[in-house]
């Protein structure tokens, strides 16, 4: 018998890798050596055998890959009865998915099929001492971190947390490429795309700079771009605003959105609920301007301003113009 | 078009994050503390329920998994305009983590019966996992779609849904039954009439099952019909800040926040 497999599913759209699969692969190659598993990554997609080379650098000793039209954009059925089958057929040890919607999507309907353990969104994994996979997960806005580990069924499944581990370049050399043809329901989807409607993708968890914008610019985001074009920074938003569609879910800090890595965010009116100021853990610096002087957000802040920021932002663009000529 | 089934909504009820508190002794949850409510994603699935009751028929039932003391909040979804309710209540269900949770929603779903659709909060606010919906249409070998900000259209046996992408959304067409997980904030979620509230309050009382209502042994729910166990309970402490209060003229706080970011460019 072979060494135990991890596998990791890699999301893609139109041929397009998600990023954050490839820091689930690359985490997932770090684990398989410490205990010297076996990663396959489990590429399903339209023309996309050009990816091959990819996720061998980015630690896939093997690529279980299948083709087919109707992986070109997700729908969770095509994909599930795929991996279904080919669970069943290789039986891995371990099924990893990066915690993005569609991954999300994905794991929670699998993890019934075969009535197995699924941790969800983790920020830590690993084996124990019993081979159980074990994985921190966030709970109660990000507060309580729960240590939890698979005590049944197999696959062992996770989703993983994007933009907390690195995408980093571990693998060597060419990986094996296992090819596989879909099964016939692929076609028999009760789900069907009618139309699909995609602006500009901004990935904030790698922006270095980001002007945030809360309930406090009562959905008046203009000072809040301003800002962000003086001083080079990219725009996000707290939950509220996403809500009520002042700006897209992709802009959303915290627990259920971004959690930023930036050298600096600045945080317009935004009162610090724990669901938010938890996607500022890892900010280098973090400014904040709110009317409240006592608000939750001043114990989350390097510096806390106090004061309408109709008024002080304003200034602030001026003399940022001003010192940087 | 035959008129709608029953329309189910899946409600949980949370203690409000921000009150829930780690005990450093017995490193267990202490939410005794906390404020209760419904848990807010699951309010915008019901209000989507009674908006598509509104316009195509149909019955709004809530399903809910939790101890006896959630009787209130469900109440609360009747006087909101929900027709029945439904609480799976039994100590043995104590510890479920999403595989039994989701096994004893949709046996509770199935004993309800002839239902249309399934809505649900797309994540609870305690959990976070999201893994509820997908896994009970798994157990009830029906579509789901995740993540949905809107129901567009019911017609003839298929919906018409809006479902939030990567850097957009796209509409779906989804065979019915499914399950949807609806999006928090896709809705504006209506008060409970008065009167309604006052009637739920007094005269309506929740079915209450238990796990043998349901046909399931204790074995097959709990802490013994779950796949994964907490080891360990860690709080996140956040990173030390300096807390520089700015205060002064808008000009002053202006100036002193303008030297801050001047550092970091």
């Amino acid at each position: 018998m072979g060494r135990e497999s991890i596998w990791v599913w890699i999301e893609q759209d139109s041929g397009e890798v998600e990023p954050s699969s490839l820091e689930v692969l690359s985490k997932a190659r770090e684990v398989a050596d410490k205990h010297n598993y076996e990663v396959s990554a489990l590429l399903m997609g339209e023309n996309v055998e050009k990816l091959v080379p990819v996720l061998g650098r980015y630690g896939a000793h093997r690529v279980v890959l299948v083709e087919h039209p109707a992986f070109k954009h997700y729908t969770y059925h095509p994909y599930y009865v795929t991996v279904s089958r080919l669970v069943e057929e290789k039986n891995p040890n371990t099924l990893l998915f990066s915690a993005t919607r569609n991954g999300r999507d994905l794991a929670g309907r699998l993890a019934v099929r075969f009535r197995t353990c699924l941790m969800a969104h983790i920020i830590s994994i690993d084996y124990d001492k019993e081979g159980r996979l074990v994985g921190g997960v966030p709970g109660f806005g990000g507060n309580i971190v729960a240590v939890v580990s698979c005590t049944k069924g197999r696959p062992q499944m996770a989703t993983v947390a994007p933009g907390v581990f690195e995408a980093v370049e571990r693998g060597g050399g060419e990986p094996v490429v296992e090819k596989y043809s879909p099964p016939a329901e692929v076609e028999k989807s009760p789900v069907r795309i009618v139309k699909r409607k995609i602006g500009e993708v901004v990935d904030l968890s790698r922006s270095e700079k980001v002007v945030i914008a809360g309930m406090g610019t009562g959905g008046n985001i203009e000072l809040a771009k301003k800002l962000c074009e003086v001083i080079g920074a990219d725009l996000g938003a707290t939950r509220p605003l996403a809500d009520i569609g002042v700006v897209p879910r992709d802009l959303q800090i915290g627990t259920t959105g971004v959690s930023l890595k930036s050298k600096l965010a600045i945080v317009l009116g935004a009162s610090g609920a724990p669901h938010f100021v938890s996607g500022l853990l890892d900010v280098k610096k973090v400014i904040s301007i709110n009317k409240d002087p006592e608000a939750p957000m001043k114990e989350y802040s390097d510096y806390y301003a106090i004061g309408d920021l109709f008024e002080i932002v304003p200034l602030l663009i001026k003399k940022l113009e001003e010192k940087k000529r | 078009m035959a008129e709608l089934g029953n329309i189910i909504v899946c409600l949980k009820v949370v203690p409000k994050p921000e009150e829930v508190r780690l005990d450093p002794e017995t490193k267990t949850v202490d939410r005794s503390r906390a404020t209760n409510e419904i848990n807010p994603p699951d309010k915008n699935a019901l209000e989507e329920a009674l908006r598509i009751k509104d316009k195509y028929g149909g019955r709004v039932v809530v399903v809910s998994m939790g101890p006896p003391f959630w009787e209130p909040y469900l109440k609360l979804a009747v006087a909101m305009g929900a027709d029945d309710a439904v609480l799976v209540s039994d100590r043995a269900l104590a510890g479920s983590d999403t595989l039994p949770t989701t096994l004893a929603l949709a046996k509770a779903i199935q004993k309800i019966g002839n239902y249309s659709m399934i809505l649900c909060g797309e994540e609870s606010s305690d959990g976070s996992t999201g893994q509820v919906p997908p896994g009970i249409a798994e157990w009830l070998g029906i579509p789901h779609v995740t993540f949905v900000s809107k129901i567009v259209e019911v017609k003839d046996n298929k919906a018409v849904i809006q479902r939030t992408i990567k850097g957009g959304h796209e509409v779906l067409e989804v065979e019915i039954p499914f399950v949807a997980a609806i999006e928090l904030g896709a809705n504006t979620p209506r008060f409970p009439d008065f009167r309604r509230k006052r009637w739920a309050e007094r005269e309506f009382k929740p079915k209450v099952w238990n796990i043998a209502d349901l046909g399931l042994k204790p074995e097959e729910v709990g802490f013994s019909g779950s796949a994964t166990s907490v080891v360990d309970l860690q709080e996140v402490k956040p990173p030390e800040r300096m807390k520089k209060i700015l205060t002064g003229s808008p000009e002053e706080v202006a100036e002193e926040l303008a030297k801050a970011i001047l550092e970091e460019l």
